[in-house]
């Protein structure tokens, strides 16, 4: 199946934005990806290997958390998975430099 | 749905004179809109978080149609590397506070409606008095802080949010914050750590984007203003530039969540730099933040050319380094990990990047591997360019 990779975490897949893996659940495919790309665990899981909460995972066009199995669903080729990072943007470079500067 | 004017049947809308008339008459020939929609948007305050990227085109949209009260919530001066996407500004201006551009422009496409300015930043003290003077928000801002800010106070003060964010070539674009609807905690219960998701001032970001996410924002606000059409209250509407790529993704309203749920938590608004975990600046040489010693442009050029054997680490993009750069030794922050047994832990290493952010999460990553004599250059090339050598173009 696949998996979209969201522009801010590209540079952890080799700036490949669609990931392919074959798994059997949401979870499998999860744990697929990063076997492949290690870097990205750190970014997606916290150190008790829960989801961070300002990244959202969505098969297709659900929301994993809200899946009556969760990351257990069943998956196949067909199916997308989706990573959606909070990103804040506006366009407003001058601001955006500030906090650049406050991180 | 109802209409998110107040009281629209007791109170009596504004009548439009010939000249209205004349200059709305598109809108009035769409029977989804006509006089009553008209009045209604005659009759409407929308409020515009930023007039930067997003604020450019969703105020100059909402101008056009005749929405009659607009405020503006901007504390910035314009500066040129805005041009490329903030098409409310012109060159003319640059040096003049966003809001007075804003207001010329919007006062010169519709002298019928009324702009409100507030020179500030939005803030905890008074983001409530300020948005509960509005129907409709509308984010257009650019940092975490004031997401969760404008969100939490759309919520307290029971105002919809008409949101766009964008990075790079992707945009988001919902309606948060309505009775029935999720808010962006309910997406995004907890912001991410300062430094893992770049700014568009260190990732770029594409100058057209910005009005194709802040013009979804507009037709929002004007949906919600009509009571006409769909919202999109409870989906998110994902816009790939590059793919010219749309999509949409459901959101549900979290029982659980902090600000609209059922039990909320927090039920004032709080302090959002400490919850988006910002720490204020420190560019003072030889202080240390989160444990990285800081040094001074004037420092480092001193040390420069004093003769010191120091190793010079830029940790930006190869095509950032394209653009300006100090000579140093390019390893972009995110090859740091597999490249790190490049660096020799022996030597004096000074980091640097644009402006700070990222060598500081570099010199934090070295630091943890065991690096001890490292240094991070306070302010980047920005702070280089402008205190010692002006040659050096800044972006």
């Amino acid at each position: 199946m696949k998996i979209h990779i969201p522009t801010p975490l590209r540079v952890y897949t080799g700036k490949q934005d669609t990931v392919v893996v074959t798994a059997a659940t949401v979870g499998e495919a999860l744990s697929r990806l990063t076997t492949q790309h290690p870097e990205l665990q750190k970014h997606l899981y916290t150190e008790d290997g829960k989801l961070r909460s300002f990244v959202n995972v969505y098969l297709n066009d659900e929301d994993v958390r809200y899946l009556p199995e969760k990351d257990t669903t069943a998956v196949t080729e067909a199916d997308v998975l989706s990573i959606i990072p909070s990103i804040a943007g506006g366009g407003a470079a001058q601001r955006e430099e500030t906090n650049a500067n406050l991180s | 749905m109802p209409t998110l004017v107040e009281e629209p049947v007791v109170t009596k809308l504004p009548d439009l004179s010939n000249e209205e008339i004349a200059r709305y008459s598109r809108h009035l020939l769409l029977p989804e809109v006509g006089m009553e929609g008209q009045k209604k948007l005659k009759a409407a305050k929308v409020l515009c978080v930023g007039t930067g990227g997003l604020g450019s085109p969703l105020a100059l949209y909402l101008a056009a149609a005749g929405v009659g009260t607009i405020g503006l919530v901007d504390f910035d001066v314009v500066d040129s590397s805005n041009l490329q996407r903030q098409i409310i500004h012109s060159t003319a201006d640059i040096g003049r506070p966003k809001i007075d551009s804003a207001e010329e422009k919007l006062k010169g496409l519709n002298p019928f409606i009324n702009i409100v300015k507030f020179d500030t930043m939005l803030t905890s003290a008074n983001a409530l008095e300020i948005i509960g003077q509005f129907d409709v928000i509308a984010d257009g801002t650019d940092n975490f802080q004031t997401r969760y800010l404008v969100n939490d106070a759309c919520v307290l003060a029971g105002k919809p949010n008409a949101y766009g964010s964008i990075f790079r070539f992707e945009g988001q674009a919902s309606v948060f914050a309505t009775k029935e609807g999720p808010c962006y905690r309910c997406l995004y219960p907890e912001p991410p750590p300062p430094g893992l998701v770049p700014s568009c001032a260190e990732g770029g970001v594409l100058g057209i984007l910005p009005g194709l996410v802040g013009v979804i924002q507009a037709t929002e606000a004007i949906k919600l203003i009509l009571g006409n059409g769909e919202p999109l209250i409870g989906r998110l509407l994902l816009v790939d530039a590059l793919k010219m790529h749309f999509r949409e993704l459901k959101l549900r309203k979290n029982p659980d969540c902090p600000v609209c749920g059922t039990n909320p938590t927090v039920t004032e608004l709080i302090d959002y730099d400490q919850f988006c975990g910002i720490t204020p600046p420190v560019s003072v040489s030889g202080a240390l933040n989160n444990g990285v010693q800081q040094i001074s442009v004037t420092e480092f050029k001193h040390k420069v050319d004093s003769g010191e054997d120091i190793f010079l680490l830029d940790v930006r993009e190869p095509h950032e380094y394209q653009i300006a750069n100090l000579g140093g030794f390019l390893i972009p922050l995110g090859d740091l990990p597999s490249r790190v047994h490049e660096l020799d832990s022996s030597r004096e290493i000074v980091l640097h990047c644009k402006s700070g952010g990222r060598s500081q999460r570099a010199a934090e990553f070295l630091q943890q591997a065991g690096f001890r004599k490292i240094q991070n250059l306070a302010g980047g090339i920005q702070a280089w360019s402008e205190q010692i050598d002006p040659k050096v173009p800044r972006y």
